[in-house]
């Protein structure tokens, strides 16, 4: 509606934008987000999608602005898709690893983040193996904190670009089912991605062995809660959306699967249990794959994947997140 | 509208205006070959389609309309987070004349931006500035080769126009103190 606006100055500028629902300094996980932050990233998303697809997928909307990654765990894809997120968005970037920086002599991570801004970096990437890590940056940095994967706890650009990813698919996610098969117990991925489907209506339901399932979620799958089962073949049954979670080779060690063969049995991802989900149903995974493993070669890179989508859409996510961060700083 | 502002122009003088600058662009490119309308988010869009329409009626010529959004070449970027849109240009410009299409021309801010953009897009041979209101008050070294309607304004004020697409209804109101009439 209309409303009588005073301008008291004259660099009024153009017509102000219709006010955005950002406003947060973080993204530490995807728990905190609003529905209008969470419409706000999917929305300005596909703008991004759009200057990536020009022949020049590149603006300079944040040029003199400098982004770091900050990486203690290793990546291909997060690190190099925040960089060239910053990159198409004019930004300055400047790249982190554990191994040849100060970190190896023993700098803590409070220090390391505060020197970071103390050479004029506003948005800090962080990847760290210990769940938090990134809410101790945030509480001890004046910059913006992005996180990108911390221990088991939260990956939330992932979750982002995976509910972007299944909305160009399905449209609204209301009552679609959602099913996530694999490590949950370990995964970050989908402890991120719970909160953002959770959020958007859909039904999701966890799937997996016992040892790898959380004990602490409801088995009842009440409105507002996830659904929890043990058995894959019943739970794809009318599937939207099937999204299968990397298994590391290490849960065999530590005991938590008898063997990867027995694994495979129960619940790796083909095209036989597939049949079972609905007709158009997705295929997910957060990368990187153990093809043969969790989801089989042909399911991995069959009609129903949208796996490299999730991986192109990943950099337009994150040209929205960062660029909803750096310019809501200083609003 | 309800409320106080009576509406400067309303629905017909609108389609009027519509129609006449429709008749200008195409005079002044001689005809409507290599014309693109590119309409800026968000009300200038609406327009550039009303006139290709308009174009479309009296000269038998389906012109290009694309849209346009500039929240990404904007200069006070880091003031505010503005919304994004994707901007969707159906045809190349490369040589082409794009008349660019606002609803307001006030600042000209906008209108940098947008030739910033546009510029992202291709090379066009010439490119022109339609607008439906302009309300003077330029910070900036641009002026509009195809104008509506002047309505001088005081810069406390604020001109709004509403287009039946966006907001359900045709009219251009002038809100605070009493308009300068033109």
């Amino acid at each position: 509606m209309l409303e009588i606006k005073e301008q008291p100055t004259t660099t009024a500028g153009p017509e102000p934008a219709a006010p955005i629902g950002w406003r947060s300094k973080d993204l530490l996980d995807t728990d905190t987000l609003s529905l209008a932050e969470i419409e706000a990233i999917m929305e300005t998303a596909e703008a991004m999608r759009e200057v990536r697809a020009r022949p020049v997928g590149k603006v300079a909307t944040l040029r003199g602005v400098t982004v770091a990654t900050l990486f203690y765990e290793q990546s291909t894809r997060t690190r190099a898709s925040f960089e060239v997120a910053a990159k198409a968005l004019g930004a300055d970037v400047v790249n982190l690893t554990a191994s040849g920086s100060s970190v190896e002599k023993g700098e803590s991570l409070v220090d390391t983040v505060r020197t970071l801004e103390a050479i004029g970096t506003s948005v800090i990437v962080m990847r760290h193996r210990s769940s938090g890590a990134p809410y101790l940056a945030a509480a001890n940095s004046g910059a913006s904190i992005i996180n990108g994967g911390d221990g088991t706890h939260a990956h939330p650009t992932q979750a982002l670009l995976d509910l972007f990813t299944m909305r160009r698919h399905c449209g609204s996610l209301q009552g679609k089912k959602v099913v996530i098969v694999g490590d949950v117990l370990h995964s970050r991925v989908a402890r991120s991605n719970i909160w953002t489907l959770l959020a958007s209506g859909a039904r999701v339901v966890l799937c997996g062995p016992p040892t790898l399932l959380p004990r602490a979620l409801s088995m009842s799958g009440e409105p507002g809660e996830c659904e929890v089962t043990t058995g894959f073949d019943e739970a794809i049954g009318g599937a939207d959306v099937v999204m299968a979670l990397r298994i590391q080779k290490e849960r065999q060690e530590s005991g938590l699967i008898p063997s990867l063969r027995e694994y495979i049995r129960g619940y790796q991802l083909n095209a036989a249990r597939l049949q079972r989900a609905n007709p158009g149903a997705l295929v997910m995974h957060p990368g990187p794959m153990n093809e043969g493993i969790e989801i089989a070669p042909d399911v991995a890179h069959g009609l129903a994947s949208v796996i490299e989508e999730q991986v192109t859409n990943g950099v337009a996510v994150r040209m929205a997140v960062l660029y909803l961060i750096a310019t809501g700083r200083t609003a | 509208m309800s409320g106080e502002a009576e509406a400067l122009l309303g629905p017909h003088e609108i389609a009027r205006v519509v129609r006449r600058l429709a008749h200008e662009i195409v005079e002044n490119n001689r005809g409507a070959a290599n014309l693109v309308l590119v309409g800026l988010l968000t009300r200038g869009y609406p327009l550039a389609r009303r006139i290709a329409r308009a174009i479309d009626e009296f000269e038998a010529v389906a012109v290009p309309v694309g849209r346009l959004d500039v929240a990404l070449y904007r200069d006070d970027v880091g003031r505010r987070p503005a919304p994004v849109r994707p901007s969707d240009i159906p045809v190349s410009i490369d040589g082409a004349t794009v008349v660019l299409v606002d609803e307001v021309l006030f600042t000209g801010r906008t209108v940098r931006a947008a030739l910033d953009a546009l510029m992202d897009f291709g090379r066009p041979a010439r490119v022109r500035l339609a607008v439906l209101v302009d309300r003077g008050h330029r910070e900036l070294p641009i002026r509009p080769d195809f104008v509506g309607k002047n309505i001088p304004t005081a810069l406390y004020q604020s001109v709004k126009v509403r287009l039946a697409e966006t907001d359900g209804e045709d009219g251009v109101y002038v809100m605070g103190e009493e308009a300068a009439h033109a």
